[in-house]
């Protein structure tokens, strides 16, 4: 199972309207992602607490269809 | 005492009785996928005395150890009992100083060394 980037773009839009949004399909297989996410909703969270965010955006799809996402969260 | 309650406290007591745990598949001798041979080896290259966790070897750890932290992947790693993050966030922490910082601010030895020249 994979998922598509504009699907996971979506998720994370919907989330975080604010959010600048870049998605890279590493290994062109639909699997295995790069995204970088900056939003306000980000600023004062710790790493962790950042990523937990996102990955509760993505409404448990990480770690089922989605088995790599490479993330990296920022403020602006 | 339901099986997952057990598995709840046998991680509790997992990161409370070592100072490094990684939650990883595979061992830190035999790395079963790259994110977690990623995080063994900066492990390794700080000289980190860590406890390995196969968690290939138990489903209801694997999927326990989610539960715990509310983390959804795999590999994880606890100082003194603390999440810190996967392998992204210990990738960015190594490279950026932190994580030999938080080694040193919650006393776990280890030598400092920083990017490999």
């Amino acid at each position: 199972m994979a998922m598509a980037s504009d699907d996971i773009a979506r998720l994370i839009k919907e989330r975080f309207p604010d959010a600048e949004i870049k998605i890279e399909d590493l290994a062109g297989d639909g699997d295995h992602y790069a995204a970088t996410i900056v939003s306000e909703a980000f600023r004062g969270k710790t790493r962790v607490q950042q990523h937990q965010m996102v990955y509760e955006a993505l409404k448990g799809n990480m770690g089922g269809a989605l088995h790599a996402l490479a993330l990296k969260t920022a403020a602006p | 005492m339901n099986p997952q309650n057990d598995v709840q406290n046998w991680i509790k007591n997992e990161v409370a009785g070592n100072d490094v745990v990684l939650f990883m598949k595979g061992t830190k001798s035999m790395p079963q996928c790259g994110f977690s041979m990623q995080v063994a080896q900066i492990l390794g290259h700080l000289g980190v005395d860590f406890k390995d966790i196969n968690v290939l070897e138990d489903m209801s750890v694997r999927d326990g150890v989610k539960a715990y932290s509310n983390w959804p992947t795999i590999p994880q790693l606890y100082v003194k009992g603390e999440f810190i993050g996967g392998c992204d966030i210990v990738r960015e922490m190594f490279q950026a100083g932190e994580l030999q910082e938080l080694l040193t601010e919650k006393g776990v030895a280890h030598n400092s060394q920083t990017l490999p020249a």
